[in-house]
């Protein structure tokens, strides 16, 4: 019964430092993949690490919350985060100013697009009306999807479920994608992945290209403010 | 480097206060990141009193930045466990997520690739500005 290496498993299980240790490690071995395989879209560090570590607490029977006692030192730097997307903003705030036109005009159609698309698609597949509602803020940062959801009577955590598949998905796509297009505009490629896939497509966007990046952290927060604004309007028009 | 830090926590720590107080629908940290944006701009000014102010914030914020992969880790892997939750309507809901990513991406990247054209302030051909 006094299994020094089982106990020391139990000792170790209940404390943050082996779950920070984990989320950490997953995400070094997950990046380097992702390097080694020159930022391919297919080996997104994100769906790596989440595989993984997923697959450690499967295998060891950990809950979720025991998990998050560690891993939530990680999960709160996203919010200084979110606010250090200002440097880079300032950083080329002469190339954001020039912008403003074409911005303005790709936010509103972006945004509208990703609502009505998601909802329409959906509704011919026969999805009912408490998904659509769920599936409707799926662009949006987490936060502010799981609020609308909330607001407007969905589940919040199916919405941030597609939230999470909606970035992996869109960072995985952006790529080849605008290369098939032949966009050259760092600008355009990384505001389409930010208004598309939120946080995760910013990531995406700041691996391949810096200015891609500050263009999709600005229409990250842009869209989560004119998604939150339209979407009880778009989807009352489509559900009645 | 804890200046730059705490101003970048201040700053996240106002957003939220703006945002729950007034009820609007924008998450903290975005508000928060308008008011760095505002401490930048007013950095060069107040520098010229405090030489210091705000000299690491640029490196410290883009050491955050340069992982944001990891940072969504913890919460995706909440939302890996319940994909259960998904299962009853799994493959319609991909379909139309697929769907729905590729023509928010086309649609966006085209919208501003054209109106930039239209309104001269395009972009392309390798021109590059300061």
């Amino acid at each position: 019964m006094t299994d020094p290496a089982f106990s020391l498993w139990v000792y170790l299980s209940q404390t943050p430092l082996l779950w920070l240790v984990v989320t950490l490690g997953a995400y070094v071995i997950a990046d380097r993949i992702s390097l080694a395989f020159k930022r391919h879209p297919l080996f997104n560090p994100v769906l790596i690490s989440v595989a993984a570590v997923a697959l450690v607490l499967w295998s060891t029977g950990t809950s979720y919350p025991v998990y998050f006692e560690g891993a939530k030192f990680v999960h709160f730097l996203l919010g200084p985060a979110t606010v250090a997307l200002a440097i880079p903003l300032y950083e080329n705030r002469h190339i954001v100013l020039r912008s403003i036109v074409p911005m303005v005009v790709a936010l509103v159609v972006g945004s509208v697009t990703a609502i009505v698309s998601a909802v329409v698609i959906a509704q011919l597949l026969g999805i009912p009306n408490l998904i659509l509602i769920s599936l409707a803020p799926k662009s949006v940062t987490a936060p502010v999807g799981m609020g609308i959801t909330e607001t407007l009577g969905g589940d919040p955590s199916l919405t941030a479920i597609l939230i999470m598949l909606t970035g992996v998905i869109g960072s995985i796509m952006v790529t080849p994608l605008m290369n098939a297009l032949r966009m050259k505009d760092w600008r355009a490629r990384g505001f389409a992945v930010g208004l598309a896939s939120h946080g995760i497509g910013t990531a995406r966007a700041f691996q391949v290209n810096s200015l891609a990046g500050t263009f999709a952290g600005i229409a990250m927060g842009l869209n989560a403010l004119v998604t939150a604004l339209l979407l009880p309007l778009v989807l009352r028009l489509l559900l009645d | 480097m804890i200046v730059s830090l705490t101003l970048i926590l201040l700053c996240q720590l106002l957003g939220e206060v703006v945002a729950r107080g007034l009820g609007w629908p924008l998450p903290g940290p975005v508000l928060g990141m308008l008011f760095l944006l505002v401490v930048l701009i007013l950095r060069d000014r107040i520098r010229a009193k405090i030489p210091e102010f705000g000299r690491a914030l640029d490196s410290t914020g883009k050491g955050l930045l340069a992982h944001l992969s990891l940072l969504f880790i913890p919460a995706s892997v909440g939302v890996v466990q319940r994909l259960d939750v998904v299962a009853e309507y799994g493959v319609s809901l991909a379909i139309a997520l697929v769907a729905s990513t590729f023509v928010t991406l086309v649609v966006t990247v085209v919208t501003f690739v054209v109106v930039s054209r239209l309104s001269g302030s395009s972009m392309e051909e390798g021109e590059r500005r300061d």
